[in-house]
């Protein structure tokens, strides 16, 4: 074309060259390519899933009666909400100790630093350093399988309960948690830690397969190859989404 | 055919656009986007071709098709009910051999005539509407009018068809089970849709629909984040945002409203599942089952009416807005003018889509919601005639002194305006709590919600059809037919829907299967007869665009490159685009889409690739100085 001097990318155009700014066309306005674009939608589509979730959990929440004691006094009981600090109080390994959400603590460290690592193999990905991302894949892996693993234990002691168990509205002792009922606090109480943790952890877990299956390509030399590691990126976007997901249930479900 | 302007420009194309027009097609190497190595497909299997195609072009055809056949279906299911309610002492022992047991002692089953009016619903609103509306046109016209050799990611939106098609497979078979198909409303309120036990229609068939709208939102998903990238990253050189049709910010603005909202309708489908198959409440609580107490405490079934219509609303303009965007295109075209308010009509999507989240409990006036939250939804909800009155001012303004051409699909965008305008008026009227209180589930919100949306959107889907007909089959509709089927469809709409007003106003209720028990409505019984005939002819005149269809797709005239006239780049590809569209470079445009009649200008419309160097005599000021 005659013109291809004035393609400037000053955003001018002249009556003979189509315009050249960020937003006019034949370019990438937000500098991601479209894999990219396509993760943030999607992360937000799914945000809307969870905030749906959350929004479920606090009106079925407020629609039930709190207790109005001292927190000293708290005992279990299916006619209000129950307290967290005395329902997640227990640690794997220190049977009878009380430490309030000590252990949900530890899991979320473990969660926010698979977040660093993450970062770690991206920015490893950015230098085509193969053996960086390799490690700092192979991390992620490891804290991701670890918080699902505690989150495992976390579910268990719930669903087995306490000793004492709860002395249920029908007359019977009841221990531990189902769907159906629980010793924690009405119904709900567990139909939603159940639901909303266990939506989380599924995340967690597919995020796990997608990082297994990134580090095998990266070790097959596949994102090498292609000359850039975007994908470890998007997988990356997908985490980091994930973990602030659980910032999100952690105060939902255990600080407030 | 309308269509006789002398003016014809002679414009050579932008030098760019010429590329290798007519010429071999050159390789992709040319792409300017990036990755699309994977369409490099050339003497494909006709598998490859025409079932698991990539091409964008071949998808929006397979949505239309399957569309068509819901439509089909949805129909005749219709029809069904209709014949129920206009001859309640009739007789359908002749429906026998095709119903099975749900004829008894020649009556519809009751339970069945709920089935009906659900999977008519479903059917027209999610399957028709949406993936056979948005899903035929956001995949046909988003690559070819912003200039693109296909969607972003050609393989998800395969996928999208095929979970679509699945959740088809799944929502039809659910037809043919022995306890009937879902049957709580399109809405699937629960406690009804949530025990199993309640209805025969709350088992299997309840089941059947939830997993058939799961798979509907992945597909939904699919398609959405497609599209919605696509407009934003494959706009080739020159097409800014205020250079687009209004076809593709409407469908751009659709899929945004589908990738927030489709999400919570997930979300509420996932909860409800778990109410009916593993004992939570979430949406259950102080039920009674034939004097048993069921132990479910707790739960909450106005919250289900929150998540879902929290999709259901937008879910409305997700319908209505790529039909509002296609009938603003065949509007300019086929009056010769540019849109009215270019900017104005962008505005108002946005206004509309922004309020379409925020207006959602207007369907529930009469929860028992706290009545000050109710005024708030009904300010927030009447708000929306502003921009939707914008929209309609515009449209008109369009055609005013316009140089109109009656096409087939300029009298079903003209019909669209109509319906919208008429449909439009009894939601503001529906929009008001204190009257919404009597009218709510009544005949008047059937008669509303018909017009607005389901009429409507059918006549922007007629319109859209009719209008891109030769860029997707490369010939030519029967116009004297595409008459036809527009006027025994306009007069059949208006009525079957405006008496529905009348007997919705005196209370007559919908979802009844029998309305004999009731003195005050006996009166109606010609009026309900009157209707299931007009509904019946006008469901029967819908043959005559499925005739014309498949007629023309094989016999029809040969369609010249540009038919219309039109100034948009999906006219500039050969008559009939292979994959990647443009055979050689992707043109460059310069110019908004709306150059019609263009004062000074000797040809009365310049193509988008026209640069502002060939037309000096028509330009205006500030194009002239352009760049100087
Ligand atoms: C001025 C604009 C509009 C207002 C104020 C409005 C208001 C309302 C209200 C208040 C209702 C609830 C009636 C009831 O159930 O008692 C309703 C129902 C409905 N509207 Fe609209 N509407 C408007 C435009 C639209 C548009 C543009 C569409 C679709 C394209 C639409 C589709 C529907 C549907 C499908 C229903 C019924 C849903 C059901 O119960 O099955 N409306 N409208
Ligand atoms: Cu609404």
């Amino acid at each position: 074309m005659a013109h291809d001097v004035s393609l400037q990318s000053t955003g001018t155009a002249t009556l003979d060259a189509p315009r050249t700014g960020t937003w006019d066309g034949g370019n990438e306005p937000f500098k991601a390519s479209y894999g990219k674009l396509m993760m943030w939608f999607f992360l937000l589509s799914d945000a809307f899933t969870f905030a749906a979730f959350l929004t479920t959990y606090g009106l079925i929440r407020h629609k039930h009666a709190v207790f109005t004691g001292e927190a000293k006094d708290f005992v279990f009981n299916t006619a209000y909400w129950p307290i967290p600090d005395h329902v997640f109080n227990a640690f794997p390994g220190l049977h009878g100790v009380n430490l309030p959400l000590a252990f949900v603590a530890l899991m979320t460290m473990i969660l926010i630093f698979s977040s660093v690592t993450m970062v770690l193999a991206v920015e490893a990905g950015h230098r085509m350093d193969k053996a960086d991302v390799q490690k700092w894949l192979l991390w992620t892996i490891l804290f991701g399988a670890t918080f699902i693993s505690s989150q495992a234990w976390e579910w268990s002691h719930f669903i087995h309960g306490t000793e004492a168990g709860t002395t249920m509205a029908d007359g019977t002792v009841f221990h531990g948690a189902n769907l159906a009922a629980n010793q924690y606090g009405p119904v709900l109480f567990a139909d939603l830690f159940f639901f909303i943790t266990g939506f989380h952890g599924t995340h967690v877990f597919s995020g796990v397969c997608l990082l297994i299956w990134c580090f095998i390509a990266t070790t097959n030399g596949t994102f090498h190859k292609r000359g850039h590691y975007e994908m470890i990126e998007k997988i990356g976007l997908y985490w980091h989404f994930v973990d602030l997901v659980w910032v999100f249930v952690f105060t939902f479900f255990y600080l407030v | 055919m309308a269509i006789n302007n002398p003016n014809l420009p002679n414009f050579s194309p932008a030098v760019e656009s010429q590329g290798g027009i007519g010429t071999a097609p050159v390789s992709h190497v040319a792409h300017g986007h990036g990755e699309h190595d994977e369409h490099e497909h050339h003497d494909q299997h006709w598998m490859w071709k025409y079932v698991f195609s990539q091409d964008h072009k071949q998808i929006a055809k397979q949505f239309l098709i399957t569309g068509m056949l819901w439509a089909i279906i949805g129909g005749l299911l219709s029809s069904l009910f209709r014949l129920q309610l206009g001859w309640p002492e009739g007789t359908m022992e002749w429906l026998k051999p095709v119903l099975g047991h749900w004829v008894e002692a020649g009556k519809l089953n009751p339970e069945f005539y709920l089935a009906l009016v659900t999977m008519h619903g479903t059917i027209m609103v999610f399957f028709v509407l949406t993936a056979g509306l948005s899903g035929t046109f956001s995949n046909f016209l988003i690559p070819l009018q912003v200039g693109a050799r296909d969607m972003a990611s050609g393989f998800m939106n395969m996928l999208s068809y095929w979970f679509f098609f699945l959740s088809s497979v799944v929502m039809f078979a659910s037809l043919f089970l022995e306890t009937g198909p879902a049957a709580a409303g399109w809405t699937i309120y629960p406690p009804l849709s949530a025990l199993p036990q309640a209805i025969p229609g709350s088992g299997m068939g309840m089941t059947m629909w939830l997993v058939s709208m799961a798979l509907f939102i992945v597909s939904q998903l699919l398609g959405g984040v497609n599209y919605v990238t696509t407009v934003i990253n494959l706009r080739t050189r020159g097409m800014s945002m205020s250079k687009l049709p209004l076809t593709i910010w409407a469908f751009f603005l659709t899929a945004i409203l589908g990738i927030l909202s489709f999400p919570v309708l997930f979300s509420a489908a996932l909860l409800l599942i778990f109410d009916r198959s593993f004992g939570t409440s979430f949406f259950l609580s102080d039920i009674y089952i034939a004097g048993q107490a069921l132990p479910n405490q707790g739960g909450s079934p106005v919250l289900f009416q929150h998540l879902f219509w929290f999709l259901g609303h937008p879910e409305v303009y997700i319908v209505i807005m790529p039909a509002m965007g296609m009938v603003s295109e065949v509007l300019a075209t086929n009056a010769r003018k540019p849109i009215f308010g270019y900017r104005a009509m962008i505005g108002s999507l946005i206004g509309i889509s922004l309020l379409s989240f925020v207006v959602w409990a207007h369907h529930m006036f009469v929860t028992g919601m706290n009545p000050f939250l109710g005024s708030v939804f009904m300010f927030l909800t009447l708000i929306i005639a502003v921009p939707s009155g914008v929209k309609v001012f515009n449209w008109l303004a369009t055609l005013w002194r316009g140089n109109i051409r009656f096409t087939a699909a300029m009298l079903f965008a003209i019909g669209f305006v109509s319906l919208f305008i008429s449909g439009g008026l009894t939601g503001i009227i529906l929009g008001n709590a204190t009257l919404d209180i009597q009218m709510h589930n009544t005949y008047f919100v059937v008669a509303h919600f018909h017009l607005v949306m389901g009429s409507s959107a059918f006549f922007g889907l007629f319109a859209g059809v009719y209008h891109w007909f030769p860029k997707m089959f490369g010939r030519m509709m029967d116009e004297k037919l595409g008459y036809i089927h527009f006027w025994l469809t306009f007069a059949g709409v208006y009525l079957v829907f405006m008496p529905m007003h009348y007997v919705g106003i005196a209370g007559f209720p919908r979802r009844y299967y029998a309305w004999t028990g009731f003195d005050a409505f006996s009166q109606f019984a010609d009026m309900n007869k009157f209707i299931s005939v007009a509904a019946i002819l006008a469901f029967f005149a819908q043959f005559i665009f499925i005739i014309n269809f498949f007629y023309s797709i094989f016999r029809g005239r040969r369609a010249t490159e540009n038919p219309w006239n039109s100034t948009t780049l999906e006219w500039t590809t050969p008559i009939e685009p292979g994959h990647g569209n443009w055979p050689g470079e992707i043109p460059a445009v310069y110019r908004w889409p709306y150059d019609y009649s263009k004062p000074g200008s000797e040809a009365d419309f310049i193509p988008q690739t026209v640069p502002y160097s060939q037309t000096q005599s028509s330009n205006l000021p500030y194009e002239k100085d352009m760049g100087e």
